[in-house]
Parts: structure tokens; C-alpha cells; sequence
């Protein structure tokens, strides 16, 4: 199982804050890229290079593998301060 | 530890913070910067901003940029605290405080601590305007900002 976590506007195009899955996903991208095809919505919001990963609280490149158990989040560059 | 972090929807008290970062007296400098709501930006009038964040992540975040800054500087107290939810223009959103001996460590630190959270903290603001409501876009010139520490 693996929680998937949605921020920002990738929250709003998509629809949903959190997700939980019961597949087996080698990596960040690989998930990206099969919840991309979901619809023009979810392809819009996770369109590879406009987004940012973190895998159990900590930023990601995509390319980082991912295994059961993980908090996945996908979510915009981000703009505080 | 001296460091403390406070994220939430609450406006802060600016002096009870500068009196708690000033309170240790081997020191001999304070620096503090306030971010604060702008009432214009991108050619639009802001009404209000919201901060969305990510509870836990966004915490650990600013426990390790504190945590960058130490080992790079000596530094005293550090205090960091971010708005979250709605606020109005004029309003403060984010306050960094750093004390330490000499004023170059609190300076460099507190600059230090506000470019890679700008770049790195899980925080996303939205804001009001006449024209609808928008989410910002992160700025190159954040991403630049963020060089000169790691270059």
C-alpha cells in the first residue's frame, strides 16, 4: 500500500487530496506517469517537469524507488515565505 | 535547543518573539527579517492570500534548513515562523530570527534561512485579486537567490 498526497493546484486540476494504492510502483515517476492517465485533468496537473516530489516528507527527484509503506506527495515548485 | 518554529494561522507577536531571541546576553546581535502580504502583485490589487502547506513536511523543513544554517554559522537563537490559511494584505506571513555573537553570522544566516525556504519549505500561496483568484508561479530569481549559498 502506498498514501499519495496532492497539493496546490495539482489538488484542485485532480480533484482529490490523497489517494491510497494498493499496486507495486518501482519509482516516483513510474506513478506519476500511470496516474497521469487517468484523464486530461490528472495529465494536466502531473505533467512531467511541472512538478515536485516527496517521498515520507522529504523532496525527491523522480526518479527516486519507491516501496510499501511509503507517504508519497506530488505537488507544484512551491512559493512560501 | 534553541531553536524554535511555529507554523500556523495565528498572527505573531513581534515583540514577545525579538524579546525571546534577545534574551540570552553573550550575545551581541539580533536580526530579524518579516515577509509581509503585498497589496499589489503582477499588476492586480491582492485582497487576501492563502497559504496552503503540508503538515509534518512542511515542519521537518524548516527543522532542517535551522539545522543547514548551524552548520554553517555559529549562531545562538533561531526562530522561524509561517502563516498558514487566509490573510490580508499588509499582514505578516513569515518571520525569520537568528541571534549570535557578531552581527556577519545573523545576517548571513537569517538570508541564508529565508532563500532555501523559499525554494524548498512546502508552502503555496493563492491570492485574491478583482481578476479571480490565482495560484503564484515559483520565480527564477527565488531559484537564483538560492546559487550563491551553493555555488
Amino acid at each position: 500500500m502506498i498514501k499519495v498526497l496532492f497539493f496546490a493546484q495539482v489538488r484542485e486540476l485532480t480533484g482529490c487530496d490523497m489517494l491510497q494504492l494498493e499496486g507495486t510502483y518501482n519509482s516516483v515517476e513510474q506513478l506519476r506517469n500511470e496516474l497521469a492517465q487517468r484523464g486530461e485533468r490528472w495529465a494536466l496537473a502531473l505533467e512531467a517537469g511541472k512538478i515536485l516530489a516527496a517521498v515520507n516528507q522529504t523532496m525527491v527527484p523522480l526518479t527516486f524507488p519507491l516501496k510499501a509503506g511509503d507517504e508519497v506527495a506530488l505537488f507544484p515548485p512551491v512559493t512560501g515565505g | 535547543m534553541n531553536s524554535r518554529i511555529v507554523v500556523g494561522p495565528k498572527p505573531f507577536d513581534t515583540q514577545a518573539e525579538y524579546n525571546w531571541l534577545a534574551g540570552d546576553d553573550q550575545d551581541g546581535a539580533v536580526v530579524t527579517f518579516h515577509g509581509k502580504v503585498r497589496h499589489y502583485n503582477l499588476g492586480d490589487d491582492v485582497s487576501k492570500l492563502v497559504l496552503e502547506h503540508y503538515p509534518g513536511m512542511t515542519e521537518k523543513a524548516l527543522r532542517d534548513i535551522i539545522e543547514q544554517a548551524r552548520q554553517r554559522w555559529t549562531l545562538n537563537r533561531v526562530t522561524i515562523i509561517h502563516r498558514v490559511g487566509e490573510m490580508g494584505a499588509g499582514e505578516d506571513i513569515v518571520m525569520v530570527g537568528v541571534s549570535s555573537t557578531h552581527r556577519s553570522n545573523a545576517f548571513a544566516a537569517a538570508e541564508f534561512m529565508m532563500d532555501i525556504l523559499k525554494t524548498q519549505a512546502p508552502f503555496w500561496k493563492r491570492e485574491s485579486t478583482p481578476n479571480g483568484d490565482r495560484w503564484l508561479d515559483a520565480r527564477d530569481s527565488d531559484h537564483q537567490a538560492v546559487k550563491r549559498w551553493t555555488s
